[in-house]
C-alpha cells in the first residue's frame, strides 16, 4: 500500500497529464453531444457578448461595403417584387401569397465571429433561438450560400461554414439539374470541390453550380458558385469539379437565416416511407 | 515572488487577446495562422512546478478553444506542450545548466539556444494541432505545409516579442 502511494507521488505529473489530455481528447471527438460541452463554445452568453463587443468596433471598418450591398439589394427586391414583402417585425419578412404556400422565412442576422484560415471553420450570428433559430438551417447572403446553423443558445447561433469539412451540401448543375455533393478540401477559401457527377454530362467552365432541395436544408436555385476547374481521377466514372464560390466569406457581415416551414413534413414523410419499406 | 505571478498572469491575458482578436484574423491565402499564445508556455520559469505548467496551459488552451469553436483542440495540444517542456530544456541545456528563478528568453541564452528552443516548441506545436485539426491523411503534405508556413510566422512572431521585450543590460551577458 505504501508502495503505491510512493508510486502515485513520484508520477503525480504524469498522472495529471493524463487525466487534463483525456479530457481535452474527450471534449475533442464527443461529437454531436454539444449540449454536455456547451460551456466551452462560442454560442455561450459570455464569449458571444465579447465578440459583439469587438464586432462593434470592427463593423464601422466595413461600413461603406455593406450599405452599398444593402443599396444593390433593396434595389434588386424593389425592382422584382415590390409589393410581395410584408414588413413582419423588424428582423422578419415573409412573402404573402394565396395561391403558393409559403415554404420559407428568411430572417436577417449579424455576422459577429467568423474565420476561413481554419480547415474548420465556423460562424457565430447574433441571433438564436429567440428568433425562431434551430439546428440545421441554411445560412446565405444575396450573393450566395454560407453555411448551415448547427448550435444554437438563447441569442446566439454558430454556424458550420462550408468551409468545414464536416460540410457536404447537396448542390446541382444549373443547366443540367445534375447534382453532386459540395465540399471544401481545405486551403483556399474562394474554391470549393464539387463531387459526384458523371462522365456523361456535359460541362464548361463558368457553368452556374446552385442548391437544390434534397437536403431540406437550402431552397432550390440558390447559387453556389461557379465551374472553374473539371478533372476526373483516372478510371473514375465521375467527374470532380473545383467551384468558385460567389459569396466572398471573408468579408460578409450580413446573412440571412432561412427556415423551411415544411422541412418536418418531409422528413417525416421520407421517414415513414423508408420504414415502410422495411416492413415489407 | 509577487511580481513574478502578475507578470505571467499579466502575459497570459496580453496573449490570449492578441490571439483572439488580432492574429486569429491574419489570413494570409488560407494558410498561415499564427499561434503566438503559446509563447506563454514557452516564457514560464525554468524551475516552475509542473503541475503548475500543466493547469495554467490547460486554461489557456480551454479560452481560446472557447472562442474559436474548436472543443478540445488546443487544450489538447496545449497540455502535451507543457508536458515535454521539460524533457526539451533537459535536452538542449547548456553545461552549466540554468538559474532556477530565470525565464527563457533570447536575452537570458542568446539566439542560437533560442532559436532551437522556440523552434522545437513551436514545430512540434504546429506539426500535432494541425494534424489533429484535419484528422486524416488524405491531406498528409498539405497539412505539413500548413504547419510549417504557419510555424515560420509564429516563429517571427516570437522573436519580435522577444527583441521588444529585451533589457539591454542583459544583453551584454552570455
Amino acid at each position: 500500500m505504501r508502495n503505491l502511494i510512493v508510486f502515485f507521488y513520484r508520477n503525480a505529473n504524469m498522472f495529471l497529464f493524463i487525466i487534463l489530455q483525456s479530457f481535452c481528447l474527450y471534449l475533442l471527438f464527443q461529437n454531436n453531444s454539444f449540449h454536455k460541452a456547451s460551456f466551452i463554445s462560442s454560442s455561450n452568453h459570455f464569449v458571444g457578448n465579447i465578440f459583439t463587443t469587438v464586432n462593434n468596433i470592427n463593423e464601422y471598418f466595413h461600413l461603406k461595403e455593406t450599405n452599398q450591398k444593402l443599396a444593390e439589394e433593396n434595389a434588386r427586391l424593389h425592382n422584382i417584387n415590390k409589393d410581395a414583402f410584408a414588413f413582419f417585425n423588424k428582423h422578419e419578412y415573409q412573402v404573402n401569397d394565396s395561391v403558393y404556400h409559403l415554404q420559407y422565412k428568411y430572417v436577417t442576422a449579424k455576422i459577429v465571429n467568423n474565420s476561413v484560415n481554419k480547415r474548420n471553420n465556423y460562424l457565430t450570428l447574433d441571433i438564436g433561438s429567440n428568433m425562431g433559430i434551430t439546428p440545421e438551417m441554411a445560412v446565405i447572403t444575396s450573393d450566395g450560400i454560407v453555411g448551415i446553423t448547427k448550435e444554437v443558445s438563447p441569442h446566439y447561433t454558430s454556424v458550420l461554414s462550408v468551409l468545414n469539412k464536416d460540410a457536404r451540401i447537396s448542390a446541382k448543375i444549373k443547366k443540367s439539374n445534375e447534382y453532386g455533393s459540395l465540399m471544401w478540401e481545405g486551403g483556399d477559401y474562394r474554391y470549393g470541390t464539387l463531387i459526384d457527377i458523371p462522365t456523361h454530362v456535359k460541362l464548361k467552365k463558368g457553368d452556374t453550380i446552385t442548391t437544390n432541395s434534397y437536403s431540406a436544408i437550402f431552397p432550390d436555385n440558390i447559387v453556389i458558385g461557379t465551374i472553374d476547374k473539371v478533372y476526373s481521377k483516372s478510371g473514375d466514372n465521375f467527374y470532380t469539379l473545383t467551384v468558385k464560390f460567389t459569396t466572398n466569406l471573408k468579408n460578409i457581415t450580413h446573412v440571412y437565416v432561412v427556415k423551411n416551414l415544411l422541412k418536418d413534413e418531409q422528413k417525416k414523410l421520407e421517414e415513414e416511407t423508408q420504414k415502410n419499406q422495411n416492413d415489407n | 515572488m509577487i511580481i513574478e505571478l502578475l507578470k505571467h498572469t499579466g502575459r497570459f491575458f496580453l496573449l490570449l487577446i492578441l490571439q483572439l482578436f488580432v492574429l486569429n484574423n491574419i489570413q494570409l491565402s488560407g494558410y498561415i495562422n499564427p499561434y503566438l499564445y503559446i509563447l506563454f508556455i514557452m516564457m514560464l520559469p525554468f524551475e516552475a512546478p509542473v503541475w503548475i505548467v500543466l493547469l495554467s496551459s490547460f486554461m489557456m488552451g480551454l479560452m481560446i478553444d472557447m472562442f474559436t469553436d474548436t472543443s478540445g483542440l488546443h487544450a489538447s495540444v496545449c497540455v502535451f506542450i507543457a508536458y515535454i517542456r521539460k524533457p526539451i530544456l533537459r535536452f538542449i541545456s547548456p553545461r552549466e545548466g540554468y538559474d532556477a528563478a530565470a525565464i527563457p528568453s533570447l536575452s537570458y541564452l542568446g539566439f542560437g539556444w533560442y532559436i532551437w528552443y522556440a523552434g522545437l516548441i513551436v514545430f512540434i506545436h504546429h506539426i500535432t494541432f494541425f494534424y489533429l485539426e484535419a484528422f486524416r491523411f488524405t491531406e498528409f503534405f498539405k497539412t505539413l505545409w500548413r504547419a510549417l508556413c504557419s510555424g515560420t510566422f509564429t516563429l517571427l512572431f516570437i522573436f519580435i516579442y522577444q527583441y521588444l521585450t529585451l533589457k539591454p543590460q542583459r544583453s551584454g551577458k552570455k
